[in-house]
């Protein structure tokens, strides 16, 4: 039986959001995090790493793009480029 | 309906992920790719693993060992793109073990002298760089994503390789000739590495018009010669190719007949290592047997 696969996410610099980089076998999570070091940052490449099972990542499917994001297509007045400002206002 | 959908996406360069839909060549041609190439970064880390104890002071030594530890990191990312595709890591294991899955040939000959790491370094890793700058472009994410990686990493080898090159070259008499005949050997064999000409390449065109490569095997190997040239006569050595010679219309170097028996030979199992190189493979993973299964025990002595 193979090791559990873990998703690695790394935060390159303190203060940015976490990125998936790719992923690592382990059994436990300790391993994990180590293995993820040792494979994703020889070269500095973060100051934190997150590593969750891939089984409890959850994903939407890419042949429902279209209606699985449609909702958000038709409210355009979600932009500030919707509003009509008076000329000469200003910092808005 | 789906492969044309499929074939638009590749034409207008976006990215396959793992949970579109492909058609089962692209599939079975990508898990056949990215595993041979993990494949080669794992068996490739030893004719150099060879000289690492041996190496001619610390410096060399800790660089060398660096630049093994990313061929085994490149293997990882490798195996972890493969796996995207729905193949588990102990089959691709399983597949090389029993000859079914196929490792670039370059690591079938020996390692004979220090030289033989600036060989390795300038050439070996000089093709492969060629062959992985374009296949950063490749369409499949996963591989595509690996491959930026890995581009990354990839320059310090090929620098640290023709570094001793140059170092020994410039060398005693003796240095400069170990640095000769490392040329004389892994010349060839790196030009190899670009496989088989188009013409005798059945599966480029579906690659090309997937776009799993970006170039072809003729145009790549061209690059690289054309590249590698004119360092070699920098640090006063000599390609072991008569037929070498600028062509002034092509804007490229002409070249020398491939020994194409030579070629298929090793790749059909026959080269100086072939055997070595697998045995070792399959012995370092059946010690680790019981490592795997200590942590699996551990892991779950912790759960219960
Ligand atoms: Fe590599
Ligand atoms: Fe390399």
């Amino acid at each position: 039986m193979e090791a559990t696969i873990w998703e690695v996410f790394i935060q390159s610099k303190n203060g940015l959001a976490h990125k998936h980089v790719g992923n690592v076998h382990a059994e436990d999570k300790e391993m994990a995090l180590q293995n993820a070091r040792d494979l994703y940052t020889r070269r500095n490449e973060g100051s934190c790493i997150w590593v969750v099972k891939s089984e409890h990542i959850v994903s939407s499917v890419p042949e429902d793009e279209e209606s699985f994001f449609d909702p958000s297509n038709d409210k355009v007045y979600r932009h500030p480029t919707f509003y009509k400002m008076p000329d000469g206002s200003k910092h808005i | 309906m789906q492969e044309q959908l499929f074939q638009k996406k590749i034409d207008a360069e976006q990215k396959i992920e793992p949970k579109d839909w492909m058609p089962d060549g692209y599939r079975s041609h990508l898990i056949r790719q990215i595993s041979q190439h993990a494949h080669s970064e794992i068996i490739g880390m030893q004719p150099e693993g060879n000289w690492i104890t041996r190496a001619p002071s610390l410096r060399a030594k800790m660089i060398l060992l660096a630049k093994v530890q990313d061929e085994a990191g490149h293997g990882l990312y490798l195996y972890s793109a493969c796996e995207t595709l729905g193949i588990s890591r102990d089959e691709l294991n399983s597949q090389l073990h029993q000859g079914k899955a196929k490792y670039s040939s370059i690591f079938n000959y020996p390692t004979l002298s220090w030289a033989d790491m600036g060989a390795i370094g300038w050439l070996v890793d000089g093709a492969a760089i060629v062959n992985q700058v374009s296949l950063q472009k490749t369409s499949y994410g996963p591989y595509s994503r690996g491959m930026v990686k890995i581009c990354k990493e990839e320059s310090f080898h090929q620098r640290q390789g023709y570094e001793i090159m140059s170092e020994m070259a410039n060398g005693t008499k003796e240095q400069k000739e170990m640095a000769q005949d490392a040329l004389n050997r892994f010349w060839w064999p790196s030009i190899m590495m670009f496989g088989p000409h188009d013409s005798d390449s059945p599966r480029t065109g579906n690659a090309m018009k997937w776009k799993i490569k970006r170039k072809t095997n003729d145009e790549l190997r061209q690059d690289f010669i054309d590249k590698t040239v004119a360092q070699a006569e920098l640090i006063g050595l000599k390609i072991p190719d008569p037929d070498l010679k600028w062509n002034e219309e092509r804007s490229s170097y002409d070249f020398g007949e491939i020994n194409w028996d030579e070629f298929w030979g090793v790749v059909n199992g026959n080269g100086p290592c072939n055997e070595q190189r697998l045995n070792h493979h399959i012995k370092a993973h059946e010690d680790g047997e019981w490592v795997r299964k200590a942590a699996k025990a551990y892991a779950e002595k912790q759960n219960s």
